[in-house]
């Protein structure tokens, strides 16, 4: 019981460290950490699949794709100019009352004190794929389609246009 | 083994709605206070596993699997979102050698 808080406490500090870090890449890093952090939650909540296509789809695909795009834009120096402290701190404000919200809400439910049982083979890939291919086969080959358009899309616009001219050299 | 498992999977449901929108709320920070575009789009993954999250535990407390599912489509909307905006972002840079959001501010080239 206490190792959920124990990650739970890891994820929220290296999810702050990724906000709150200058340097673009550290801050993939630490994206990278919050992610496997949140692999141990899944399993932890006996949800297999879930673990392993967390651990590949994001720590493998995406943030790699993050670190890739980082490097192509060559960023040596500190490009980014920070925000006005002002704005930071309003955002940060903003926030909070987002959370204070949630929180609050949250006391207004009541105090249900049943703890999480995870099924036993909810989680496991055999069930999971007799659901997904039974009650949400629309919905999969739609998201399918999502992919297709969303690879031909990032192609198009990624693409160098011979035709246009280029504005700064 | 068995009495440590279920101890170290007893967490009240509560505390998982705590946790997920405290990271919630953290990526909503990350998107107001930084400039880079990179980063805010790490910050909206950041929201999007954080709502993963809450939806595989809600559907470990309901037994339903079709939360799991969801959460699988999730995943595959984030990989396309990623897909299409770090190609917006490698354009914008093209045309305009920043990163910077605030550069965006005027769409004509």
């Amino acid at each position: 019981m206490s190792f959920f808080y124990l990650v739970a406490f890891l994820s929220v500090i290296f999810s702050l460290m990724t906000i709150f870090t200058k340097n673009p890449v550290h801050s993939v890093l630490y994206l990278v950490i919050t992610f496997f952090t949140f692999t141990v939650h899944y399993i932890m909540l006996n949800a297999q699949f879930l673990a392993v296509v967390n651990f590949i789809v994001y720590m493998g695909a995406i943030m790699v794709l993050f670190l890739f795009v980082l490097m192509l834009l060559n960023l040596n120096k500190d490009t980014e100019p920070m925000k006005s402290p002002l704005v930071k701190v309003m955002g940060a404000i903003a926030g909070m009352c987002l959370l204070a919200t949630f929180l609050g809400a949250f006391r207004a439910l009541e105090q249900s004190d049943v703890l999480i049982k995870p099924h036993e083979n909810i989680g496991l890939v055999e069930n999971l794929g007799k659901v997904l291919f039974g009650e949400f086969l629309l919905p999969f080959e739609l998201s399918s389609i999502l992919l297709l358009t969303a690879m031909v899309g990032a192609v198009l616009l990624a693409k160098h246009e011979k035709g246009v001219k280029k504005q700064h050299g | 083994m068995d009495n440590f498992i279920t101890n170290l999977q007893g967490v009240p449901l509560q505390h998982y709605l705590i946790f997920c929108s405290t990271i919630f709320a953290i990526g909503v920070v990350g998107v107001l206070t930084r400039r880079n575009v990179i980063i805010i789009m790490m910050s909206i993954e950041l929201m999007l596993n954080s709502v993963n999250l809450l939806l595989a535990a809600f559907s470990a407390h309901h037994g339903d699997a079709a939360g799991q599912v969801f959460v699988f489509f999730i995943m595959a909307l984030a990989a396309a979102e990623v897909a299409v905006g770090l190609a917006i972002v490698i354009m914008v840079y093209r045309n305009t050698k920043s990163l910077d959001i605030d550069s965006l501010t005027k769409l004509r080239l």
